[in-house]
């Protein structure tokens, strides 16, 4: 009844072409965003900002790049992690190597090395496809764990191969609190999302939409795929890069190669599965339900446990979260293929019909 | 499909605000809250199980006895599996539960490095016994950290003066091929610098083999070993790695009382049922296994008696299980010296706490009395020294039970140790644009 | 050369092994065209069963014999893989004909998840042993040739004879057998082996049921060498190169592949590594099969990808 789009006329290419052509849409993601930055950090507790909300933020990022590369090009990645790596890294050396480097052009930086090692790990796609891909990607990730734990230079010459940030000051604004690190990656990821939502419906996220579907028709139509499947890589690996980055230097602050190592990738593919491929929305839905699942499942177990009228141990719910995981994972392929954004859609169409049907 | 998709949706809202749901204990007593974090799932499980339930016993046992001057022991744990972001997650959950964490035993160096960035800001101190990093020893930079009776860095230390008194001497090193086999990660090594500057001193070639995670393919490393022979090899393993490189020396014919292993590597778990363990040897810092000290059979008596015990009976006393009930009774202890500062029979704060860790002074007679007799060592530590003691036996496996191989109790050397020590911590505090706490500090 | 000569045939030997683990993954994917990341999960799985039951079954029933407990725990371990395979072609299979590759990948991913989560919690997390009475110490052979012989495992090479004979017994079957003749027709077409009355359902069920003995093989050899723990199930990730080096579809592909990823990767540790600091293998395997792949991207022996618009 109040989602309509009745009598909102377009006079004009420009209202036509734009992101939410549909008012009411707009109208919530502005709320949502306002929300964000506004009522957020007035509600949550720490614990919610440090333990939920950041690491919800940056793996949004980070799916976000992840889904223009699987999603959207339709290369499957299985070496995310080892994209964060380089962008955290990265951001790393190039910050302590460089004097009175700003915070904000070491991360830039992280994204931008992660770039280079991306479209390095990308050009195997030129000639190899589908699953032989997607273990060749693996050795991105294998080859990122050795190289960050062997080589010392990378990790400034630390004895123990775990380095550090040691303080976080962009311009002068000292990002100490978790509600300051919470706005500062709330900024990063509005930004990404905007920029990938305008890149995705441009000309050449049309040409990614068309080698994913079918490369060699999109040859022949003309898309250059050299170009297309590069430039993928390339974009999906600085927005990985700059996540990665954020990932250690706001929410770990002290972090060795084990943070971005085999767990991590996979991870990022399950956000995304779960998510929706090839939707930027999905990358949040998705993101919510990784974070979220696990904290919630080791909360509630026991607590129906005890109704039940048993106590279960900490191995018990780590197992029950395996399996849990792997059965949801499961389950969601086989109901809804296309992830939570699908649901989303289907929800919004349902809206639009309510309360009457028929 | 409307059912399915209802259920879809409800999976997702439950999920969504059930995470919101946080209930709080309110306490009818005083009561001190000791967060574990914990690993018993994954790769590093046969390790983290009996750590985790030596920990949980001990509280039980101290609860049993009447708690700390009668301030009731509570605890929970949190499950990391041994990876640093579920570590860090597990640190904001429980550092604001049940009126606020005491302290942190993190039980792995990779979150060690993550909250030692973390604590001081919320106040909390974090103790770790015989692992963490090793420049936190140097209380006038690391505050907030407590590696308690020994470093890995130590570890290293008493490792290779046990390795010494096998060959009769520090000074017949000279010449002797040492090989450090070690896992990949920052524990294994910590044991690097303090062995570079030991090889430099006495003359002996080290080379090193790093083992990459989880530690169960060693083929080449052992391969590596047999083409070089060293005299000894020094085994920095953990969870399946241990077992697997025992198992790899057999396959090879290395000689096993020529490898000598650090307290991670030496716990029943890592050489129980293997044929070919026997004559394997490693240093511990302390405590060994002890299924015969008095505070087992106190455990066994008042909590397993009962029907109360956290894991299997017959790993009560094992190596790992020592040291979760070691480290268990150190945190009690700094409580209870803070608790004679603060208010004895009081909560104490994580922050009061911290005092209480600084001014431990445990004594043999002190740890006679609770049962530690020929288990561990005295502990002092101050201001300057967090470490308190380094302390460390030798023991060999028979096949059956680890034995003492000898009496003597190694201690690290603290002269070749203490420099090390502060020029890593004060390249920390430079990174760190920190100062060095003054001297009137540490009065407080 | 005699270090070297060592090199090498530890490299065959742990090849092998690798060929075996490649062979699950090659039948489920020659067959139903699922990549199955779930075969590291269920080698954890079914060495995780045979390992307790064999300690287990004695205490239950009061007898001493290892030799009859290990049996009767290897049928049982078999027996529980093909109720796993009856269950994933049941609940999880039925329901993703035709989807894409990539979603079947990720449901194996999450069957690999349950397994892990499912081995663990019914089975504990220790470190459990197999004991099947392999030979633990090496023997050393042309002592007389080269200074201090030739190191070779016993318990390597009663692997090999045995890896050996079961890819044999499994190419008999796939040839000599209507079922294997089944298997090879939905292998072909499965639109054409279903039209002349081929139950695809049974074919996938008997097709996980074969994958799983050969996971259970794989597994009671690698846990006899190494202890069945969690970390078992990243046998998984070492035989990956291997099957892409191959090609996804092919059995000889496993096996060569594997022999070439296992010397590959001794010998590039032993000789490469010291020179750049070590632990290089498990990513040396990887690059060694991009290469390959560079420049054959169907895998030595894959079928040629043709592509259709």
């Amino acid at each position: 009844m109040f989602y309509r789009e009745n009598g909102q006329l377009k006079t004009s290419y420009q209202a036509d072409q734009q992101i939410f052509p549909i008012a009411q849409d707009r109208w919530a993601i502005i709320g949502l965003v306002l929300f964000a930055i506004v009522a957020v950090p007035l509600l949550a507790n720490e614990y919610t900002f440090s333990a939920i909300l950041i690491p919800f933020l940056i793996l949004s990022l980070a799916a976000l790049g992840v889904n223009i590369l699987v999603g959207y090009c339709g290369q499957i990645s299985m070496g995310s992690g080892a994209f964060m790596a380089v962008g955290a890294y990265a951001a790393y050396n190039t910050l302590v190597r460089i004097d009175g480097m700003p915070l904000l052009l070491a991360l830039l930086s992280g994204g931008f090395f992660a770039t280079v090692v991306g479209m390095f790990f990308g050009i195997p796609s030129l000639r190899v496809k589908g699953l032989y891909l997607a273990v060749a990607t693996l050795a991105a990730q294998f080859l990122s764990d050795w190289a960050f734990l062997r080589v010392p230079w990378f990790t400034n010459n630390s004895t123990s191969g775990s380095v550090m940030v040691s303080e976080l000051q962009m311009f002068s604004w000292r990002i100490d609190t978790a509600v300051e690190k919470y706005l500062f990656c709330l900024g990063f990821l509005i930004v990404f999302a905007v920029l990938a939502k305008n890149l995705v419906r441009s000309a050449i996220g049309r040409e990614w939409m068309a080698v994913r579907d079918m490369d060699v028709a999109a040859a022949v139509i003309g898309i250059r795929i050299t170009y297309a499947k590069l430039s993928a890589f390339a974009v999906s690996s600085f927005i990985i890069g700059v996540a990665g980055a954020l990932w250690g230097f706001v929410h770990l602050g002290a972090w060795e190669p084990a943070a971005f190592g085999l767990d991590r990738s996979f991870q990022l593919l399950f956000i995304v599965i779960i998510g929706g491929m090839g939707s930027i929305m999905g990358s949040f839905f998705g993101a919510a339900f990784i974070v979220i699942l696990p904290i919630v499942l080791s909360q509630t177990l026991p607590a129906l446990g005890n109704l039940v009228g048993f106590e279960v141990s900490t191995a018990a719910i780590s197992h029950a979260e395996f399996m849990i995981f792997g059965a949801l994972i499961v389950w969601f392929l086989i109901v809804e293929p296309h992830g939570l954004a699908k649901l989303w859609s289907t929800g919004k169409q349902k809206l639009r019909l309510w309360p009457f049907p028929h | 499909m409307r059912v399915r998709n209802a259920l879809l949706a409800a999976v997702v809202m439950t999920a969504g605000f059930s995470s919101s749901l946080t209930t709080p204990v309110f306490a009818q007593e005083q009561e001190q809250f000791f967060p574990l974090l914990v690993f018993r799932t994954g790769p590093y499980a046969p390790s983290g199980v009996p750590w985790a339930n030596g920990f949980v016993d001990y509280y039980k046992l101290v609860n049993a006895r009447g708690g700390i001057n009668g301030v009731k022991a509570v605890w929970e744990e949190c499950e990391t599996s041994y990876a640093t972001d579920r570590g860090v997650e597990c640190y904001e959950r429980l550092k604001g539960k049940n009126g606020g964490a005491t302290l942190f035993q993190t039980m792995s160096t990779g979150i060690t490095f993550a909250l030692t960035e973390k604590a001081p800001g919320d106040k909390i101190p974090i103790l770790t016994p015989g692992y963490g990093r090793s420049d936190s020893a140097d209380g006038g930079v690391f505050e907030w950290n407590f590696p308690l009776t020994g470093t890995h860095a130590a570890s290293a230390d008493t490792q290779l003066q046990y390795v010494a008194s096998l060959v009769g001497g520090l000074d017949k090193l000279q010449g002797k091929k040492i090989t450090l086999l070690y896992h990949d990660s920052p524990y294994g090594k910590e044991a690097i610098p303090i062995l570079q500057k030991r090889a430099e001193m006495h003359g002996f070639d080290l080379s090193m083999i790093p083992v990459t995670h989880p530690g169960v393919e060693q083929k080449s490393a052992w391969l590596q070993i047999r083409q070089n022979r060293p005299d000894f090899v020094l085994l920095w393993g953990w969870g399946v790695m241990n077992s697997t490189a025992l198992k790899e020396a057999q396959a090879t014919g290395f000689p096993r009382d020529k490898i000598v292993g650090v307290w991670p590597s030496g716990s029943e778990s890592d050489v129980k049922g293997i044929s070919g363990a026997e004559g394997y040897s490693a240093v511990l810092l302390q405590p060994g296994s002890g299924p015969d000290s008095q505070v087992v059979k106190d455990i066994l008596e008042l909590v397993h008696a009962k029907g109360e015990g956290t894991g299997p009976k017959e790993e009560v006393g094992e190596a790992v299980y020592m040291r979760g009930v070691v480290n268990a009774m150190l945190s009690v202890e700094g409580v209870r010296a803070a608790q004679e500062k603060f208010g004895v029979g009081k909560t104490v704060t994580g922050e009061q706490a911290r005092w209480g860790y600084e001014h431990l002074d445990l004594t043999q007679e002190k740890l006679d009395a609770l049962g530690f007799h020929d288990v561990m060592r005295e502990v002092k530590t101050s201001c300057a020294d967090h470490m308190g003691s380094s302390w460390a036996r030798a023991y060999v496996w028979d096949g059956t039970r680890w034995k003492l191989a000898s009496d003597t109790w190694f201690q690290a050397d603290m002269s070749i140790l203490d420099p090390l020590v502060k020029t890593s911590a004060d390249a920390y505090a430079a990174e760190k644009k920190l100062e060095r706490r003054r001297a009137d500090d540490c009065q407080s | 050369m005699g270090f070297f000569l060592e090199a090498l045939f530890a490299g065959l030997m742990s090849g092998v092994l690798y060929s075996l683990v490649a062979l699950g993954f090659v039948l489920i994917f020659k067959t139903s065209g699922v990549f199955n990341f779930a075969q590291g999960a269920m080698v954890l799985f079914a060495a995780l069963a045979m390992a307790r039951f064999a300690e287990w079954l004695p205490q239950w029933l009061g007898f001493e014999s290892a030799l009859l407990a290990n049996i009767v725990a290897f049928l049982i371990a078999g027996a529980i893989m093909c109720v796993v395979a009856w269950l994933v072609e049941l609940l999880v299979l039925r329901h993703l004909v035709n989807q894409s590759d990539a979603t079947l990948l990720m449901a194996t991913l999450g069957v690999a998840y349950f397994l892990d989560g499912l081995g663990q919690s019914g089975f504990g997390s220790g470190i459990y042993t197999i004991d099947v009475g392999m030979p633990k110490d090496p023997i050393f052979v042309l002592e007389s040739v080269f200074p201090g012989g030739i190191l070779l495992n016993k318990e390597d090479l009663i692997a090999t004879v045995i890896a050996t004979a079961l890819v044999g017994l499994l190419t008999l079957f796939f040839m000599k057998t209507t079922t294997g003749r089944a298997l090879r027709a939905v292998a072909d077409d499965h639109q054409a082996a279903q039209s002349i009355g081929i139950p695809l359902n049974r074919i996938w069920v008997i097709v996980w049921c074969v994958a799983g003995g050969v996971a259970l093989v794989a597994g009671v050899i690698w846990g006899s060498k190494l202890g069945v723990q969690f970390s078992l199930s990243t046998v998984a990730l070492r035989a990956l190169p291997v099957i892409i080096l191959g090609g996804l579809t092919s059995i000889p592909g496993a096996i060569v592949g594997g022999l070439i990823i296992g010397v590959g990767e001794k010998l590039s540790e032993l000789y490469l590594g010291p020179l750049i600091g070590g632990g290089i293998e498990i990513w040396f395997a990887y690059v060694l099969a991009l290469v390959f792949l560079l420049f054959r991207p169907q895998g030595l022996f894959g079928e040629k990808i043709i592509d259709r618009v």
